[in-house]
């Protein structure tokens, strides 16, 4: 359920509460009313046009890399 | 009677009444753009020798919304789209026709903008619209403007192409990146607006197939992937010819905005409409060489060999996915919309 | 396509996979049930299912909000449409699930009430705006991700007196439905992909008391293939080792506390609503919201008085039994039969995401005979 997608914070409208995000080439504005402090260079996820929550750089490497106890396992 | 104010002007019923009102928009308008000895005869009917051989015959009804998109309109797309389908049997176009039915109320400007880029397309791909007619309808019952374009054309001498000649072991080709034409139409579409230098890809194909022929006439099907995309496509041919399909996700192009598109409305890429492109599917024997050839012409640059044709009794597209999984690659269900979940 | 791309990494698939064939017992069965269609979906779509060891087997959960919406509640939104001029506007993915007597949205546009899609709660207002003198209703589905902005949408009608807007709200909660379906226990599951999306909102948090509760270990599971790949590993160590907690495979957007802000614009707006009928799972208390007495003006059930409407299920629709993970798609008889995306009779026929829809339409080629079209 729930289709959202990370998308590049490119620039903000704080009086509107809008973003304009990109993501691969494709800019599209969004609503930031549902998150404080959204910064350009953010990624955010898109959920019916609402940015609902950012994507935390720091935790998805932490993720990635547990993808190295992986080494020596053969497919 | 004062003169057709294009610039400001509307259709009106009158222009759909066969009287003066028409004949002044006729002249003003259609035969000032696509202009030629057939049109200018002003006969109910164009005349034209025909040559030895097959001719083959199609045509097509036009309906899009926007009417003009980054990449064409409604007036480029009704040309390539029928001289496609003309050149999707190998064959070599050589005339079209061209039916209107215009909405009351719709600019002439908007009317004289369409026809220019339908005789832009038309001179350019070397195939004369010779002949045309024109309807009114009253406001609200049309989108503005709809074309039905029929084409003509020979095939050459050796050259058999239809939807039911993929066999076990042929090749599947495409002539470059998928989803293009689609993803241009729903950026400009009402209430999905999104930023994107993506353009259509409609084009008129007719070249690079004679091309294609001209190296390979033992090539089985051809066909464009238009409504539905590439999915749907393969899925006809798999049904007119008795067979399944093995595709493999990672050989198709799709360029990353088309995927972001997608990925951000929640579609697939392989049902999204193309107007530009073409599937070849040939004996794996000359694969490789009908491959060169489409990416020596600039509408096959980024062709690519995708899949084969294999003996599949339930006649199933199948795609291994980058993963390494395999999945089936069905026809589009109802309409391809954008999803929330 | 950042943050995408590096988790849908065939080569990792592969080699995670591998690890969780040496790792699983071959003694016993795990059955780890994916609460959210988009687990689902992400499983078909990338073939997962073909990388894991038979004794593994994913079940189908209720997390699909167009499958698990009762006819019932399309049909009366259906009847509203035509009883009154107003604009009806809603996500494409409604418009054709099956209402009663193989009516939809579909066919009721088709026979001339006025619905519009909408890709964004925003666009409703952008319509409401634009057309004064009509009554706008907004058909609000999904679960605790799609209810914040219908919430959004109402505070911003409220602040700009837009008085010809209101929403039918169908918004369901997740761990409410979580908890019915272990209590039930006929699915019989020993561990659960928790959903991505929806804990963004609510956090890691929300699902402790289900664990402990049941106790059955809980991994929240992003949607790309080796989010879900990596996540069924988390929770077959969990079962291996006999530990029921909520583990966080999601954590580049799940934090435990979730999104406190859309949390609070939820708790402005919405209450939640003493019964819901879920279809498959029957009336679930506690299990919806609806929106307050100080929004009533927003409210299209009060503002139009809408009754409930009863719809029988279709004969032989098995729906309710592969939203409750008790059944499979292909143990209907209905299945790729009568029942197609083309001409869906269930729900879980219609989205992508439904569990009968991404069997068949993915996953067809595991099963024998002539393909229907």
């Amino acid at each position: 359920m729930c289709l959202a997608v990370p998308a590049r914070v490119e620039s903000l409208d704080r009086a509107a509460s809008t973003a304009v995000v990109n993501l691969d080439g494709i800019s599209k504005e969004v609503s930031t009313l549902l998150l404080d402090d959204v910064a350009v260079g953010d990624y955010v996820l898109i959920h019916v046009g609402y940015a609902l929550e950012r994507i935390d750089p720091e935790e998805a490497e932490k993720t990635l890399t547990m993808f190295d106890e992986l080494k020596g396992v053969e497919p | 009677m004062s003169r057709l104010d294009i610039e400001r002007g509307v259709v009106e019923m009158a222009h759909g009444s066969g009287g003066r009102a028409s004949a002044q928009l006729i002249e003003s308008l259609f035969i000032r753009h696509l202009d030629n000895a057939w049109l200018r005869q002003g006969d109910d009917a164009s005349l034209f020798d025909v040559g030895a051989g097959r001719m083959v015959m199609s045509t097509d009804a036009h309906v899009v919304s926007p009417l003009f998109f980054p990449g064409g309109d409604i007036g480029s797309l009704s040309v390539h789209g029928t001289i496609n389908d003309v050149a999707m049997s190998g064959a070599r176009p050589l005339y079209l026709s061209a039916g209107f039915v215009l909405e009351e109320g719709f600019p002439l400007a908007g009317l004289d903008r369409i026809v220019a880029s339908m005789a832009r397309a038309s001179r350019e791909a070397d195939v004369p619209v010779i002949a045309g007619d024109t309807k009114v309808v009253e406001r609200g019952k049309g989108d503005g403007v709809f074309i039905t374009t029929t084409g003509i054309g020979v095939v050459p001498e050796g050259v058999h192409i239809s939807g039911d000649r993929a066999e076990a072991g042929d090749m599947i080709l495409i002539s470059g990146h998928i989803g293009d034409h689609g993803t241009a139409i729903l950026s400009s579409r009402e209430g999905l607006e999104f930023a994107t230098a993506i353009r259509s890809d409609s084009a008129a194909l007719h070249e690079l197939v004679a091309e294609m022929v001209n190296v390979a006439p033992e090539i089985h099907c051809l066909r464009d992937p238009t409504r539905g995309g590439l999915a749907t496509t393969l899925n006809e041919l798999v049904r007119q010819s008795g067979v399944g399909m093995q595709i493999e996700e990672g050989a198709i192009p799709v360029r990353a905005e088309v995927r972001g598109a997608c990925e951000l409305l929640g579609l697939d890429p392989l049902y999204i409409a193309n107007e530009g492109k073409l599937i070849c599917i040939c004996p794996a024997g000359v694969a490789e060489k009908v491959l060169s050839v489409m990416q020596a012409h600039p509408l096959g640059r980024d062709a690519a060999i995708i899949g084969k044709v294999v003996e599949d009794e339930r006649q199933l597209v199948t795609m291994k996915t980058v993963f390494g999984g395999l999945r089936v690659v069905d026809w589009l269900a109802g309409e391809q919309l954008p999803r929330i979940c | 396509m950042k943050y995408v791309d590096e988790f849908r990494d065939g080569d990792k698939a592969r080699r995670l996979a591998e690890l969780i064939r040496t790792e699983v017992n071959p003694e016993r069965e795990y059955r780890l049930m994916e609460f959210c269609g988009g687990h689902t979906h992400a499983i078909f779509r990338f073939g997962i299912h073909d990388l894991m060891p038979e004794n593994l087997k994913y079940v189908h959960g209720p997390g699909c909000p167009v499958c698990v919406l009762p006819a019932g509640r399309i049909e009366a939104a259906i009847e509203l449409a035509e009883a009154e001029d107003i604009i009806l506007c809603t996500y494409a993915d409604l418009m054709r699930v099956p209402a009663g007597r193989g009516d939809s949205l579909n066919r009721a546009r088709a026979r001339g009430s006025d619905i519009r899609m909408i890709y964004s709660s925003t666009d409703a207002l952008a319509i409401a705006r634009a057309n004064p003198e009509r009554q706008v209703v907004f058909f609000a589905i999904g679960f605790e991700t799609t209810t914040p902005p219908t919430a959004a949408a109402i505070q911003i009608a409220e602040k700009e007196g837009l008085s010809n807007f209101s929403v039918y709200c169908n918004h369901v909660l997740t761990p409410p439905a979580m908890r019915h379906l272990l209590s039930s226990g006929e699915a019989h599951i020993h561990g659960i992909l928790g959903p991505s999306h929806v804990s963004t909102i609510i956090g890691s948090q929300a699902y402790a008391g289900c664990c402990n509760d049941y106790q059955v270990p809980l991994v929240i599971a992003g949607f790309e293939p080796l989010d879900v790949i990596q996540s069924t590993l988390m929770l077959v160590r969990q079962i291996n080792e006999g530990r029921f907690e909520v583990e966080n495979q999601y954590s580049r957007a799940v934090s435990q506390t979730g999104n406190r802000k859309a949390q609070a614009l939820m708790q402005a707006i919405f209450e939640p609503r003493a019964m819901f009928e879920w279809r498959g799972l029957g009336g679930l208390p506690d299990s919806a919201v609806q929106i307050k007495a100080a929004f009533h003006a927003f409210d299209a059930e009060k503002r139009f008085g809408m009754q409930a409407i009863d719809v029988a299920d279709i004969r032989g629709c098995i729906c309710p039994a592969v939203l409750r993970g008790v059944s499979d798609p292909v143990d209907c008889k209905l299945f790729g039969s009568i029942c197609t995306p083309e001409q869906p009779k269930g729900a879980c026929m219609v989205s992508s995401e439904g569990a009968c829809a991404a069997q068949y339409s993915y996953g067809r080629y595991r099963l024998g005979g002539k393909s229907e079209i």
